[in-house]
């Protein structure tokens, strides 16, 4: 019985003939709060699809709750990126959050009234309880992206998963988000894919470098390495990214061994 | 009085329904009405699932099965509907393992089957088929049994669609996370494609294969900005099916065009129409982000 909520075993997993994952290896203890970040193609999107079970490994394992991804599906949580739906389909905030609570053993009624209550609690929780008629494309982006909070909450599940969930908040609405994020880290693992590491760089506990292969960082640390495998920054090119600090940064992460 | 009666004989109604009681005018009715429930029902999955070009692709390549019944001496219903099963499952495989590819397949398919079915049709000796009425539909010479049969598609999709109705809705809406609360995405994209190359070639009778884009598409189209949950597109696409298949009726009856195109003409009316922006009253615009606590 291991306290871990992931665990990844020399994972192998190629797309197209090309190697997105490399032998990765890592474990994300309960409790965490882990961001994982990387550069555009180094498969931290991937990785959380193989997390999630959405993704078959080549080779290597992955186990979260010490069993496949499908098994435990009822306690995860996942909140996918806002980009992809269609914002003309016909359905209310609350039928998204109900299909949190589709299981495939139940075939009629699909859902009882039970699992209505389950996701107009979820709803209120998000604070969009009065808004669970409107049609999903009748919302703002950031309401339609606490619905799909809601949807990923319904089930209580232990482990939240979420892929680049700040895409397409303006920025005071992603430092409101991460506190949210970190409430509910008091009651489950959050495990975020991200870039944008200065926003959540105060808030998470750990980080995930994923560039073909993990290193797993305990404590959320920046260092320049770290910051130049996502913006290449070298004296000939302009630096996109400035930082501004009260005082020396303090949190400074020890380098990868192997590289 | 008179005049009342003279004005409504002068619109073609009172002939409309005088014409109902010859037995061919009430089976292209009957065919119409169930053409309108099987693609209000199928149109909405067809619409929301943005399959639109792969039913055009199903419509003409079941023309090689056309082709293929008569060239092989089989009813017209096993060779047309076996070929639209084979090209709607041969489609849908694609579009899952080769999605950059897919549409051009489709394309493929649509024209190879479409050529397969008129070189058939040419090598079948004696009587030559008429392709208009594949091509534009022969709603007026519907035979009997496939009413029947019509009907019993019809019923069947229904209860296929809402046994796995939610499922449907997941699928539709948000696939990935469908399948990750287990439900069975794949199994149930063949389902639809199958209902749907079973329905296209129902529904090619009543408006023929070049039309049937139309009836799936266009009340969908209208329904979706109004409806608020598919079960209410659904009901509204097979409404506004019924009054454009109705209206076409009566206006090939009333002044001798073919049924096909008036009907789809009608359709296309009303898709026009419904682009007039209108604003339900007592709605306000969308609310800000730091609303809502």
């Amino acid at each position: 019985m291991s306290a871990n909520v992931v665990e990844v075993l020399n994972l192998w997993f190629a797309f197209n003939g090309q190697t997105v994952l490399e032998d990765a290896t890592f474990d994300i203890p309960a409790g965490d709060f882990v961001a994982m970040i990387g550069p555009n193609g180094g498969g931290k999107t991937t990785l959380m699809k193989l997390m999630l079970g959405l993704l078959k490994p080549d080779r290597g394992t992955v186990k979260v709750f010490g069993e496949s991804p499908s098994a435990v599906s009822h306690r995860i949580g996942y909140v996918p990126q806002d980009v992809h739906f269609n914002k003309r389909f016909p359905i209310s905030a609350l039928d998204v959050v109900l299909m949190g609570m589709l299981t495939p053993q139940r075939r009629w009624p699909r859902y009882s009234r039970a699992d209505r209550v389950a996701a107009h609690e979820a709803l209120d929780r998000m604070g969009m309880g009065p808004y669970c008629d409107r049609k999903i494309g009748e919302l703002s982006g950031g309401q339609r992206q606490r619905v799909l909070i809601a949807r990923a909450l319904v089930t209580q599940p232990e482990v939240l998963f979420l892929d680049e969930p700040t895409a397409s908040i303006d920025t005071a609405g992603q430092s409101e988000f991460y506190r949210l994020l970190k409430m509910l880290n008091e009651e489950m693992t959050i495990v975020v894919v991200s870039h944008d590491i200065l926003t959540i760089s105060t808030y998470v506990k750990s980080v995930a470098c994923v560039n073909k292969r993990i290193h797993y960082h305990n404590e959320a640390e920046l260092t320049g390495e770290m910051l130049e495998t996502m913006y290449a920054c070298s004296v000939e090119k302009v630096c996109p990214v400035e930082l501004v600090a009260h005082g020396v940064p303090h949190r400074v992460l020890a380098e990868h061994g192997d590289h | 009085m008179a005049c009342r009666t003279g004005y409504w004989r002068n619109t073609g109604i009172i002939e409309m329904l005088e014409a109902l009681q010859f037995e061919f005018m009430r089976n292209a009715m009957a065919a119409g009405l169930l053409a309108s429930l099987i693609c209000g029902i199928m149109g909405t999955l067809v619409v929301v699932n943005r399959i639109v070009f792969l039913s055009g692709g199903i419509a003409h390549a079941a023309y090689g099965g056309i082709g293929l019944a008569f060239f092989c001496r089989l009813p017209y219903m096993v060779g047309t509907i076996g070929f639209s099963l084979t090209a709607g499952m041969i489609m849908a495989a694609v579009s899952i393992k080769a999605r950059h590819r897919a549409d051009t397949i489709i394309g493929v398919l649509w024209a190879v089957g479409m050529a397969i079915g008129i070189i058939l049709v040419d090598l079948t000796p004696g009587y030559n088929v008429d392709l208009m009425s594949y091509l534009f539909g022969s709603i007026l010479t519907v035979p009997g049994e496939d009413l029947r049969l019509m009907l019993a598609i019809g019923l069947v999709i229904l209860g296929a669609v809402a046994y796995f109705y939610s499922d449907f809705l997941a699928m539709s809406y948000d696939e990935e996370f469908a399948q990750i609360r287990g439900v069975p995405v794949r199994a149930l994209y063949f389902l639809l494609i199958g209902m749907l190359s079973v329905a296209i070639v129902m529904i090619i009778q009543v408006v023929g294969l070049i039309l049937v884009i139309a009836l799936l598409t266009i009340p969908p189209f209208i329904a979706e900005r109004y409806t608020r949950s598919l079960f209410q597109m659904m009901v509204w696409s097979c409404l506004l099916n019924a009054v454009f298949v109705i209206t076409g009726l009566w206006l090939s009856y009333a002044y001798n065009v073919t049924s096909g195109a008036a009907i789809i003409l009608v359709a296309g009316v009303g898709f026009f129409i419904s682009l007039i922006p209108f604003k339900p009253a007592g709605r306000p615009a969308s609310d800000s982000q730091s609303s809502g606590r």
